[in-house]
């Protein structure tokens, strides 16, 4: 179907009285679309944190977003303190951009990942070289998203390969095991998990030892993280073509050997867009933890406009703020899986 | 006799399924303990009480009398009630997004896929509460509700339509009426209600449009210029080519989307429309009895999905080709 080389707009816009009727309509809706969302949205629209002046505008009132924007994009996290979970997010998001690049590939981006998520644990935590301690109850917004889904995928990930292999096993008992948790895990609801978390885990612990609620929703989450992507890294092992196994057995290598060595990179190049569509995924559905009491991007939101009367009104304009902030990051992880597709493509053709 | 070899795997599998039931064993046990140690009681001989809250909304009515297991029921309608026209806007609005991204005109295509991208890069939850916000606080009240068509309109109370009702002289179109405090009579659909459907049918027919597109460009250009060639129109061509080998790429991929546009009718809970998950989160807090919520949860879902996933699969076998699997 796209094997027109020219774009000829003459004829795609005015070929024929269908096609012009067509391009006139549509012109004009978007136009005027257009042209009432510009006026809504910058011409009538109020930029400074003034109350009174919103009220009175017509357009769409910025000024929320000018005045709350701590709270919202830091939640419950000490005013004074916020420059904390500022760092330790930019942190994270530079190891997370520089695994991006293949060619850092290296054992050192290992050792950066540690550095990363350790001076950001201290800097977010405190309680040492006399930062004030703050609990992880307070901690929220962005730098709780990003984090979420970090170390949310990150520790999904182990527990994916074992169950992704499991399902590949020869042992029948490995084979139902993973089956059955990764159809029971896919078949419930993302929000039932995390209400099982965070009700059901504590009756699971022995007494005395009480994880806190961030702690209990990161588990639920790994767990249901896993479950999908297991099945992705599935699929990938069963792109690899089965005589590549046998020929490096003949070869001498052992059965580990052969998973590690030949069978996983290759099915990992493959599952790459795939587990991009995850992560994009999981990026999107920490926004589901504010349901159980933690106070995210989307819960900070709630958090910051809900108790203040004089601002609630407008929750539309912050609504579609941290939209934004959502669509960037998912739409630029969306491109970067593009990029990086074409970027292994010829690899995987050699492989 | 047995070899080491054949006894290896053998021992594998005995050590793995011992873990589990070791590791299950212990969760148990101490769930048990932390039960008993709370004085909780455990099991499902609260399903028969009378749940003492109410359910506002649904097919089902139900108030506080009635009993739990007749809640559950009446939430699990009311997922179906909402999950059922999520899907005909899902598949309906997909399908012509997907097919109009592939077209040449670039007004249509651009469109399109200006829709896609908005809609499926913002968590559907946000999507939902800025909807939700929308209905509820930028509507007119509801005795001035906005007339879109002769008995319906539209206000912060919701969507009100012309409804049939049975009286003496049998089925009747009951109209609704414009009175002093808003509108009386007919169907009234929440503003809960109408935000968590079309939250969803919006949300997915992004996906669904992705995977339409994927599925018709799957089928080699070659095919529509024979086609042509052969002298058929071009919705012939879409119609007797290219949907029915398209078809077979989509549907596998559809039925994943449909069955994750009903569990994702769960995020309904955060702007309080009663369906299943919601109830049992009532449920819970009103019993104590959170593992038994959850287990009829799941249960439920889980049935949900097979239901789901088997009639997919009996239409998936009527268009994938013969002779394959």
């Amino acid at each position: 179907m796209r094997n027109m080389t020219r774009v000829d707009w003459r004829r795609d816009l005015f070929g024929g009285p269908l096609r012009t009727a067509a391009t006139v309509l549509l012109a004009l809706l978007a136009a005027w679309a257009l042209w009432h969302l510009l006026r809504w949205g910058v011409a009538d629209a109020v930029f400074r944190a003034d109350a009174e002046a919103c009220r009175a505008a017509r357009g769409a009132c910025w000024g929320v977003v000018a005045e709350k924007w701590r709270p919202i994009v830091f939640g419950r996290y000490p005013y004074e303190g916020q420059w904390r979970p500022a760092i330790a997010a930019t942190l994270l998001a530079a190891v997370t951009l520089l695994s991006a690049w293949p060619r850092a590939w290296k054992p050192w981006l290992a050792l950066a990942w540690l550095l990363a998520v350790a001076v950001g644990g201290v800097l977010m935590h405190g309680g040492v070289l006399g930062l004030p301690p703050v609990p992880t109850a307070q901690w929220g917004g962005l730098p709780l998203t990003i984090g979420l889904a970090v170390a949310g995928l990150a520790l999904a990930f182990p527990l994916a390969l074992l169950l992704a292999l499991g399902r590949r096993s020869r042992l029948p008992v490995a084979r139902t095991l993973a089956a059955t948790y990764v159809e029971l895990v896919r078949g419930v609801p993302l929000i039932s998990v995390l209400f099982t978390a965070s009700f059901l885990l504590p009756l699971l612990w022995p007494s005395g030892w009480r994880p806190d609620v961030l702690m209990r929703v990161l588990i639920g989450l790994v767990l249901f993280v896993a479950a999908y992507l297991a099945e992705v890294i599935r699929g990938g092992l069963q792109a690899v073509p089965r005589g590549q196994v046998d020929a490096a057995m003949a070869l001498g290598f052992s059965r580990w050997s052969v998973q590690l060595n030949i069978v996983l990179p290759q099915a990992l190049r493959l599952t790459v867009p795939a587990i991009v569509n995850v992560v994009v995924g999981t990026l999107k559905d920490t926004s589901l933890v504010t349901v159980v009491g933690l106070f995210e991007l989307t819960g900070a939101l709630g958090l910051a406009l809900g108790g203040d009367p004089v601002w609630r009104a407008f929750y539309l304009e912050g609504y579609l703020f941290i939209g934004l902030l959502y669509w960037v990051l998912c739409y630029g992880l969306a491109r970067y899986g593009r990029w990086l597709e074409g970027r292994l493509a010829p690899q995987a053709v050699l492989g | 006799m047995t070899t080491p070899r054949r006894l290896a795997p053998v021992l594998w599998q005995a050590a793995i399924l011992a873990a589990v039931a070791a590791a299950a064993w212990a969760l148990v046990h101490q769930a048990l303990t932390n039960l008993q140690a709370r004085g909780v009681h455990s099991g499902f001989d609260f399903l028969p009480d009378a749940a003492g809250f109410e359910i506002s909304e649904g097919w089902l009515p139900f108030d506080a009398t009635q009993p739990f297991w007749k809640a559950f029921l009446a939430g699990l309608a009311n997922t179906v009630r909402a999950a059922v026209p999520a899907i005909v806007i899902a598949v309906a609005l997909g399908t012509l997004l997907g097919i109009a991204r592939l077209v040449p005109h670039v007004l249509v295509r651009g469109l399109a896929s200006v829709y896609v991208q908005a809609l499926r890069n913002v968590p559907l939850l946000v999507q939902l509460l800025l909807l939700y916000f929308a209905l509820t606080h930028l509507l007119p009240d509801a005795e001035n509700a906005v007339q879109i068509l002769p008995g319906v309109s539209l206000g912060k109370a919701g969507l009100t339509v012309p409804w049939p009702v049975h009286g003496d002289s049998g089925w009747t179109l009951e109209w609704p009426e414009r009175t002093l405090f808003g509108v009386s009579g007919g169907a009234s659909l929440t503003p809960e209600y109408l935000a968590i459907t079309l939250a969803l049918g919006l949300y997915t027919a992004s996906f669904v449009a992705e995977i339409v597109r994927a599925g018709i460009e799957s089928v080699s250009a070659g095919q529509t210029l024979a086609a042509r060639a052969l002298g058929l129109e071009s919705s012939q061509v879409m119609r007797l080519v290219v949907l029915p080998q398209a078809l077979r790429l989509i549907v596998p991929a559809l039925t994943s989307q449909l069955l994750s546009l009903v569990k994702n009718s769960s995020l309904a809970v955060a702007i309080g429309y009663p369906e299943l998950v919601s109830v049992a989160n009532t449920s819970s807090n009103a019993t104590g009895r959170a593992f038994e919520c959850i287990a009829v949860v799941m249960a439920v879902y889980l049935a949900l999905s097979l239901l789901i996933s088997l009639a997919m699969n009996l239409y998936n076998r009527r268009t994938a080709l013969r002779g394959w699997a």
